[in-house]
């Protein structure tokens, strides 16, 4: 958007439309813009993301005609989707793998962004805004996952509601939790507004979502080498390259996102969750959904209330300041090899938390032995959480400012153009 | 036009602004509220706020669930066995020290009893659903409740002796309306 225009209106109509309401010129411009040449496929799921948002606004809607929000009904409405409704078999199934399918896009997105320096100078607006995004989807998948009034909507709302109370009575937690449950427990009230919000959030996350893609145009893409454009030869126009390119990932995306929606479409829930809800009895084991299953860890990683709900919103909030803590002036980690092994072993870290999340803490992750008591012993899950966790925060707050200080790059190319056509001798 | 001369003394206009700027903060308060208590529970959701329950219906070692403003709350005959249990407890090992008497009421004729545990069923960690089995290992190793989902312990007074719940199980206002009745939701009148 910076720079001169490549809209040349040329009937009669199009230029009466732009000289009052310019809105194919910033079409036009949004669409044809310079991106560099070098984008690999880790660069379409945002593309994939806006698919999937499109997806699930359009399913959600349908939905919101058929279910019914009331703690009596809800449950009855949502398999009436599924079995009465026409298509229903296929619509409720399609929203619920969707949010699924949006949270692997959104975490792959997430990775490539750390790996390749994209939240960093000048980016760290766009990334901001996106970790805003990522939050509202956060805010909006667990009330979804509500809207049910399963066993494990209903519990997961309990113990996620109940996060506030570990504010002190005195400090008004006790106010806050009645505040978000309308009443003395999660109930009636509590399931009709988070109906209410669940359909408000994604209309919010439109907006974010408009203003991530703006704040992009301002620099351009980030690039696999790291490297600002310089010349036009570094570039191509976003359309035709990109959106094909952003198409054919989308097919092969929505080809994986299929085989779950019409073959596997529950497994990414939870049996329990065909249970009708019921707030006198909790299910032995209570697990959220497969995407917040590294935050649960890192909730239960800590042995006191309050400091395991700080714990848990920080690990969120550390990646708020990532592009200031990730001091190198080297954007790629292609071209940093410490950094990138240190990269690998959060994602590993990741989803280490994420499996430990999935398992009750006192599970043992290895036997090493046998008490007097003849019972197995080991490594615990809750102790693999409390050291996958201090890896966690780790990673954010004292390797990736240090690294950047002592770290000694390798070369990186003279532009996108010659590491894009070999011709590059590595010379800065 | 004048010129305006340069001053330090508030203005007319002054005046005007910060007078104007103040009724519309709040004014803005004032609209705001209504929108945000609209949240917190209904006036028939507080009018169903006490329950009552004979615990003459109990047997000796059982407990049983009674619900009240939404939530499980447990009624336990405890036996004699574990009362001792409960009372000979050194209260400095505990997290959240309270004696077992600290967690009971008098009935009518001012003595405690101490075989009826009254307690909100609800972990003091995240809310869940505490589950009671004296005679199995469901229950914990203090005898009284074990949380399935973060591993608390409780004792048969409700008393958090391990696990990450921070507090004892709450005991909800109560007294005895009679010698076998009791009244959930109020404390005793005196």
């Amino acid at each position: 958007m910076s720079g001169q225009s490549n809209y040349n209106p040329k009937t009669g109509i199009e230029k009466w439309l732009d000289a009052r309401l310019p809105i194919i010129r910033l079409g036009v411009d949004t669409m044809i813009f310079p991106s560099p040449r070098n984008l690999n496929y880790w660069w379409t799921f945002g593309a994939i993301l806006a698919v999937m948002l499109v997806s699930q606004l359009i399913t959600g809607i349908i939905l919101a005609m058929h279910y019914v929000p009331h703690p009596d009904m809800a449950f009855d409405s949502v398999q009436h989707i599924n079995r009465n409704i026409n298509w229903g078999w296929m619509l409720q199934p399609m929203h619920a793998v969707g949010a699924s399918m949006m949270f692997l896009a959104v975490y792959i997105h997430m990775f490539r962004g750390i790996y390749y320096g994209s939240a960093k100078n000048p980016r760290e607006m766009i990334w901001i805004v996106g970790m805003v995004i990522y939050l509202l989807m956060m805010a909006t998948g667990f009330m979804g996952y509500v809207l049910p009034w399963g066993q494990m909507s209903i519990w997961g709302a309990i113990v996620i509601t109940n996060l506030f109370s570990a504010i002190p009575p005195e400090a008004a937690g006790t106010a806050v939790t009645q505040w978000l449950w309308g009443g003395f427990a999660v109930d009636g009230p509590t399931l009709n507004r988070f109906f209410s919000l669940h359909y408000l959030l994604p209309f919010l996350i439109v907006g974010m979502v408009i203003l991530h893609i703006w704040a992009l145009h301002i620099p351009s893409n980030n690039n696999p080498t790291g490297i600002s454009i310089k010349t036009k030869a570094d570039t191509l126009n976003f359309h035709p390259y990109y959106t094909v390119k952003d198409a054919f990932a989308i097919v092969v995306f929505l080809m994986i996102f299929s085989y779950f929606l019409f073959f596997k479409p529950d497994s990414m829930g939870h049996p329990d969750n065909f249970i009708p809800a019921n707030p006198y009895s909790t299910p032995a084991h209570i697990v959220p959904e497969w995407y917040y299953l590294p935050f649960y860890a890192i909730l239960r990683a800590v042995p006191d209330k309050l400091m395991g709900v700080v714990a848990m919103f920080a690990s969120i909030g550390v990646l708020f300041a990532l592009p200031w803590l990730d001091t190198s002036k080297v954007r790629s980690m292609r071209y940093r090899p410490l950094a990138k092994q240190f990269f690998f072993l959060f994602v590993l870290v990741c989803l280490g938390l994420g499996w430990a999340g999935a398992k009750l803490p006192s599970d043992l992750v290895f036997v090493t032995g046998v008490d007097a008591d003849g019972h197995e012993v080991g490594l615990t899950f809750v102790w693999m959480s409390r050291i996958l966790t201090i890896y966690y925060f780790a990673f954010f707050l004292v390797i990736l400012p240090i690294l950047g200080l002592v770290e000694k790059p390798k070369p990186r190319p003279a532009s996108i153009e010659a590491s894009v056509l070999g011709t590059d001798k590595g010379d800065n | 036009m004048s010129t305006p001369v340069e001053s330090d003394e508030p203005t007319r206009r002054d005046f005007i602004h910060i007078a104007s700027g103040t009724a519309v903060v709040a004014g803005a308060g004032f609209l705001a509220w209504p929108l945000i208590d609209q949240m917190n529970p209904s006036a028939d959701t507080l009018s169903l706020a006490t329950i009552e329950f004979d615990v003459s219906s109990l047997e000796e070692g059982a407990q049983v669930v009674a619900k009240w403003r939404g939530k499980p709350v447990f009624i336990r005959y405890r036996t004699a066995a574990e009362i001792e249990e409960a009372r000979s407890l050194d209260v400095n090992v505990l997290k959240d020290k309270q004696t077992d008497s600290e967690r009971l009421v008098p009935g009518p004729d001012g003595k405690l009893k101490p075989q009826y545990l009254v307690a909100i069923g609800i972990c003091t960690h995240l809310g869940c659903v505490p589950l009671f089995d004296p005679k199995d290992t469901k229950g914990g190793e203090y005898g009284g409740w074990f949380c399935p989902c973060h591993g608390s312990h409780y004792d048969n007074s409700g008393r958090i002796r391990k696990g990450p719940a921070p507090t004892n199980l709450e005991v909800p206002p109560y007294w005895y309306m009679s010698d076998t009745v009791i009244q959930i939701g109020k404390e005793a009148s005196v």
